[in-house]
């Protein structure tokens, strides 16, 4: 049943809704376990809208075995999804720096604090994001140290290649996911693939991890999809490699391989004047999760993350 | 006056980037202001501009104090002012929730690592700052409460109001909080504008810091009084929210006194012309903020009010 989390009136006969899905048996009891499926809370990353999609058919053909309530919100900030907008247009601020959010406050955090209401208390929340137009990341769940003890253990179903636990960076605390993890809603973060994209075999993954899950929460009782054995790394394993020079980044391997010390990973280069300003090689030996996918990059830009093996 | 280069990046195809600062005086480092450090924050750098040219003029009239130094930084962010837009032109990252940096990190952590390494050591900060929300305020001096805020010196710059802020989390990032824990008493001045300039409202500002200049030993210049501002907590502030969406028309201005009942503004139909809303003050008190856009959503704050009772309003110019 499609229902109504928040809505608001904009000035031009248009009203801006954030909708959610929610499958539920018939006769589901108030005591019913609750699994939030979110996404699309900036409006570039929409590898989130395969998974809703696949959870949504897959569960409504097979609703015998559903025992729990599914909540399915595929775009938290419907104006940013429809105007290919990273943050919520008209306001330029990123949602995900908004939460809790303020009943009182501005319209994104009005819509902010809704929303959070509205999910917190299910059991666990599953927040899909999509790296951004810069960058390629393998399938992965990023987990804060401080919820690491009660999250890792859930995130082993998710079908992931790859969990992070990383440090409590402090600017994370206005996230969705460290908000709703603060008053004891379960959330874990999901990044996978590329902005503006759906990684359709990333997307199936995931949307079989989440079955996993349920099935792990008794939620589900069909058969459980195959689940992989993710690497799981803290901070100290991870490897940032920027650009040291502006130019056009051109990669010389393919994202998600082993690399060895000095390898060559690609280059900067000046498209004016035919020179290579920066050979980029690898630090270590490792496995390269994230790669550059946007070419253009400014001093200081994310090339790669490598995972020391 | 000493043109200095704060930092500089070099680009692909754009000149380089650079941050570009004009110091005056020579010895201790007493204070530096910060104008735009984002691309619309015009009116920011306006004032800073206003500022260099009233401090070569004190500069030129031997006023300022021996072995005291002010370093006037008009814009940290050329490259977005110069297009328009708010933020990073590439990434959308705000180098006001970078700090204090990281010299290794990502382009803007690099910026505000530049930025910081020399707003650092000065004993007071200033940042013309703006909000994220369209609206015009009260001109205050706003303080985030880190248990180095010096509410004292705040009353010196003689702005109406110094609206004193509980940090919220992604505050930590910011330049004002990261002055105060590295021990610069730092406080962000608000004028009325961002996008557009108003010369009356950034010369009260240039007023200001030369009167907080004065008071400090730093300069030596007589300017207008100024006001004997009140302290306000800013969770104590009346928030009045839309319940209809259209044109926002507003019937008073910031720092109007109003009683409970009156009317602030009026929600239009976009369409028809008709009125969809009255807006009315909740209380009695003077109005702090507004919003100032034509356009308005529904469940929105508009205005933004200082009850009167719980605050003494000053009213001497």
């Amino acid at each position: 049943m499609i229902e109504n989390v928040v809505s608001i009136k904009l000035p031009a006969d248009e009203e801006l809704r954030v909708q959610k899905n929610r499958i539920a048996p018939e006769g589901i009891g108030p005591d019913a376990k609750r699994i939030c499926i979110v996404t699309g809370t900036h409006g570039d990353e929409l590898e989130g809208q395969l998974v809703c999609f696949e959870l949504a058919r897959f569960i409504k053909s097979n609703m015998q075995h559903l025992k729990g309530i599914v909540d399915i919100y595929p775009a938290l900030n419907p104006l940013g999804i429809d105007s290919i907008t990273r943050g919520i247009p008209g306001f330029d601020l990123d949602m995900n720096r908004t939460f809790p959010g303020m009943r009182d406050g501005s319209m994104p955090e009005y819509i902010a604090a809704a929303i959070f209401d509205d999910i917190a208390g299910a059991d666990v929340c599953i927040d899909i994001h999509a790296s951004n137009i810069f960058l390629r990341e393998i399938p992965q769940v990023r987990i804060n140290e401080v919820s690491a003890t009660e999250l890792l253990p859930l995130a082993m179903h998710l079908n992931v290649d790859f969990i992070w636990v990383h440090s409590a960076a402090t600017v994370l605390e206005s996230t969705l996911a460290y908000s709703l993890n603060a008053v004891g809603t379960r959330t874990l973060v999901a990044e996978m693939g590329v902005g503006m994209r759906l990684t359709i075999e990333y997307g199936n993954q995931l949307s079989k991890g989440i079955i996993a899950l349920m099935a792990h929460l008794g939620m589900w009782d069909g058969p459980i999809p195959y689940v992989r054995e993710p690497i799981i790394s803290v901070d100290r394993q991870v490897e940032y490699i920027n650009a040291a020079k502006s130019g056009i980044f051109v990669p010389r391997i393919e994202h998600w391989r082993d690399v060895r010390q000095g390898e060559h990973l690609g280059d900067i280069v000046s498209p004016m004047t035919g020179d290579v300003l920066v050979k980029v090689v690898s630090p270590c030996d490792g496995l390269v999760f994230t790669l550059r996918e946007y070419p253009v990059v400014d001093e200081g830009s994310l090339i790669a993350r490598i995972l020391r093996m | 006056m000493e043109k200095i280069i704060v930092y500089e990046m070099e680009s692909i195809y754009r000149d380089s980037f650079r941050i570009t600062g004009y110091r005056f005086g020579s010895g201790e480092k007493s204070m530096c202001v910060v104008g735009a450090m984002r691309g619309n924050e015009v009116q920011q750098m306006y004032a800073c501009s206003l500022l260099v040219d009233r401090m070569k003029t004190l500069e030129s009239k031997g006023l300022i104090t021996e072995g005291k130094s002010v370093t006037v930084i008009p814009c940290a962010n050329p490259y977005s002012m110069n297009i328009g837009k708010r933020f990073w032109p590439t990434d959308n990252s705000d180098i006001n929730r970078m700090f204090p940096g990281y010299g290794l990190g990502e382009t803007t952590q690099r910026i505000a690592d530049g930025l910081f390494r020399e707003l650092m050591g000065y004993e007071y900060g200033v940042q013309f700052a703006s909000y994220h929300v369209p609206g015009k305020f009260a001109p205050h001096v706003r303080m985030m409460r880190t248990g180095f805020e010096a509410v004292e010196d705040a009353k010196m710059f003689n702005l109406p109001y110094v609206v004193l802020v509980d940090p919220r989390p992604f505050d930590s990032g910011v330049l004002n909080y990261n002055w105060q824990i590295w021990e610069t008493k730092a406080f962000s001045l608000y004028t009325e504008n961002t996008a557009r300039t108003d010369r009356r409202s950034a010369l009260k500002v240039v007023d200001s810091i030369t009167r907080f200049l004065d008071k400090v030993g730093v300069i030596s210049y007589s300017g207008k009084a100024g006001y004997v501002p009140d302290v306000i907590e800013e969770s104590h502030l009346v928030s009045i929210q839309t319940s209809s969406a259209g044109i926002f028309e507003p019937d008073v201005e910031v720092k109007t006194l109003v009683s409970e009942g009156d009317l602030l503004a009026r929600i239009l139909d976009p369409y028809e012309g008709c009125v969809r809303e009255e807006v009315r003050a909740t209380c009695d008190g003077v109005v702090f903020f507004r919003h100032a856009d034509p356009l308005i959503y529904a469940d929105t704050v508009v205005f933004k009010l200082i009850p009167v009772g719980e605050f003494r309003v000053s009213d001497r110019g």
